[in-house]
């Protein structure tokens, strides 16, 4: 049950949706690139935690999901809203913490997250977001909704308890759940193989639940093992748990480049570049004659121009208001409950 | 009118609820068995998929109420006994508590967090007799604590009605009273104190299996001392009624807090504040407090009984801040 698997390159795939691949990772790597640019001017404030390098990860595992699956996402969690359809401008402008994010301001970077399109919360804990999937799911089976939970989170989640906790809840009662492990081989600085014996997939055996293990730099193979996760879920046969062997360009967030951390060689930062899954995916379509470089080009434009117009919305949209600082916090309030700091 | 248990309340009030609406589901440990009573006949009635007993996990069963409220259901999560809170910090501080803000309002969690047992039942020591509302006050819970059984119905039907994370005090003291209770469904809205005895000397505000206690000191009082004790029941300690509570303050300018919480932070700091802000010209005397010492539960019987608030000890603030004089 348990095996690693190879990248797949051996099944044919309509050119339109391997050229949608590509536009979604060549979105978030150009999106990633402006939220740097955006930090650096004081623009965005607080931290970022950029996705840049695990494009394929994102969109090869919502590459096989619809509209109303759900994921829950992580404090890296940009990919995975732009992947799952997520607005450049809406989510520009909840990164400049305006009215017209899609948290109003009220989440930021770590929280981004748009519910309509079944983001179930972008979590600042690390694995927290594994029981709400499950919980999700749960609700999908017992209204024989057809319906998949995607939960997204790293290789450092893999000794976080409650991930545990919810794995074996999922396998026992076979919910429609795709446990996604972004093996990008460092918690912050440390490096997997300190922590960990075996590999995160290994896990899965454990729980009863198929564990494989992608190149998590190659979008088709993310795609094809997240195929067969979502047939698994949505023909009631239970939860897969799938590693994703990939890589962060970036140091954990933003600030890390300022700081002279020495955890990673730019010899090792360098050889994963080599295998970057944008430039693999382009090249492998030109080879198997879905696109041109022209189109490559083509859309590469298009992303730009969607940016450019996004960070635009994002400026133009209205600050929250002061005055509103504790709405949102109970769908239904009372007199003084949220209370403020001081007695009105 | 019909006398029922604190725990039958509960009981009918998880019936009814789920009967009412099925999106309803109540998840936790032994809920099947029913180990107290106060699920019994639920799963019969409502099947595995809306009765769901769960492995000892309790921070992955919360974070998956939490998820199953996003999902469109109204899940009641069962903690037998409160302190298991602990182990689920994460996901009910963290998570859903702060979820709806961070989402900017995107999403509604109506859960229900019925915590069993809660507070000191005799010899369960240091982690089996938290009363630990404050922590959950803090983290910005809706909190109720019904005294009786008629509350405790009303209460939790309105509690899983609510758009909102809303926990449930079940005081460990209070299961075994008897009340009476209508058979029909109603709610009790949140936010309205109730006056459970009217008087006019000193205001008792009593909080969950405390109000027995401190009815009873007030008619002991009444009757030996011809002091006329108000005694006043949050019901739901957030939100507060501060109106309820301004008015019987301000009729009788003399206030003991009777709360079996810690004493630093606790339930009754927070109402002497609020109280020492807004009715301080009322006041004819300095507000007392009667709570729980500020340390963990120690097994002793007699220890325990030293650490917990105590009529005898509220008899005597009442006392003194009946007889207290400006010098």
């Amino acid at each position: 049950m348990e095996h690693k698997i190879e990248a797949s390159t051996s099944n044919i795939m309509p050119a339109q949706f391997a050229r949608s691949l590509y536009y979604d990772m060549a979105r978030i790597r150009q999106f990633e690139n402006r939220v740097v640019t955006l930090v650096d001017d004081n623009e965005i404030a607080g931290v970022c935690h950029e996705y840049s390098g695990q494009e394929a990860v994102a969109v090869g595992i919502c590459g096989a999901l619809t509209t109303s699956d759900i994921v829950t996402s992580t404090h890296r969690g940009h990919g995975h809203t732009l992947a799952k359809g997520g607005d450049v401008g809406r989510m520009f402008a909840e990164l400049l913490a305006r009215t017209g994010g899609y948290n109003k301001g009220r989440g930021g970077s770590m929280h981004i997250a748009d519910v309509g399109i079944g983001i179930f919360g972008a979590n600042g804990i690390v694995g927290a977001g594994a029981p709400i999937a499950c919980g999700a799911a749960h609700k999908f089976k017992a209204a024989r909704e057809n319906r998949v939970a995607v939960s997204f989170f790293g290789d450092g989640a893999i000794n976080q308890g409650v991930l545990h906790e919810a794995m074996n809840l999922a396998a026992i009662w076979d919910l429609p759940v795709i446990f996604v492990c972004e093996n990008n081989q460092y918690a912050i600085s440390t490096p997997l193989k300190e922590v960990t014996i075996l590999d995160p997939y290994v896990r899965a055996q454990s729980y009863g639940m198929p564990g494989v293990c992608v190149d998590g730099m190659d979008v088709e193979a993310v795609y094809h093992a997240a195929l067969t996760a979502t047939e698994r879920a949505r023909t009631g046969k239970g939860p897969t748990f799938i590693e994703c062997q990939t890589y962060r360009y970036f140091g954990h967030y933003t600030g890390e480049r300022h700081m002279k951390m020495n955890y990673r060689s730019q010899e090792e930062v360098d050889r994963w570049k080599l295998r970057d899954p944008i430039k693999i995916w382009a090249a492998r379509m030109m080879e198997s004659g879905l696109c041109a470089q022209e189109d490559i080009e083509a859309i590469d434009a298009e992303v730009n121009i969607e940016i450019d117009r996004g960070v635009e919305f994002a400026r133009s949209s209205p600050p929250p208001n002061p005055a509103e600082a504790l709405d949102c916090m109970y769908a239904v309030p009372y007199p003084n409950t949220p209370a403020w700091g001081v007695e009105p | 009118m019909r006398q029922l248990r604190f725990l039958q309340a509960m009981n009918e009030a998880y019936h009814q609820a789920m009967g009412a609406d099925e999106s309803v589901m109540i998840i936790g440990e032994d809920i099947r068995g029913g180990i107290r009573g106060e699920t019994k006949g639920l799963h019969g009635a409502f099947g595995d998929l809306r009765v769901l007993d769960t492995p000892i996990s309790e921070a992955a069963f919360t974070g998956f109420a939490t998820g199953a409220a996003l999902a469109g259901l109204r899940p009641i999560v069962q903690f037998q006994v409160p302190s298991l809170i602990y182990v689920a910090f994460d996901q009910l501080v963290n998570q859903a508590a702060k979820m709806r803000l961070m989402l900017g309002g995107q999403a509604n969690l109506p859960i229900t967090y019925t915590l069993m047992v809660s507070g000191s039942r005799g010899g369960n020591a240091g982690q089996h007799s938290d009363n630990p509302y404050p922590y959950l006050l803090h983290a910005g819970f809706k909190v109720v604590c019904p005294s009786n059984a008629y509350d405790a119905k009303g209460l939790m039907i309105q509690a899983i009605r609510e758009d909102d994370p809303v926990v449930f005090i079940a005081s460990a003291m209070s299961l075994p009273q008897k009340g009476p209770v209508p058979e029909e469904i109603y709610a009790v809205p949140f936010g309205c104190g109730d006056v459970k005895r009217e008087g006019s000397d000193v205001t008792v505000i009593a909080i969950g299996h405390l109000v027995p206690e401190a009815l009873a000191v007030a008619e002991r009082l009444a009757q030996e001392k011809n002091i006329s004790v108000e005694v006043w029941d949050p019901r739901s300690l957030l939100p507060l009624d501060r109106e309820g509570l301004l008015k019987s303050v301000k009729k009788t300018g003399r206030v003991v807090i009777y709360d079996d919480t810690n004493r630093t932070c606790g339930f009754a700091a927070e109402l002497s504040a609020i109280i020492g802000e807004l009715a301080f010209s009322s006041l004819k005397a300095p507000i007392k407090r009667v709570t729980r010492a500020d340390v963990p539960m120690p097994f002793n019987l007699a220890l325990e009984a030293a650490v917990l608030p105590k009529p005898q000890q509220l008899e005597d603030a009442i006392l003194a801040v009946r007889s207290y004089a400006h010098v």
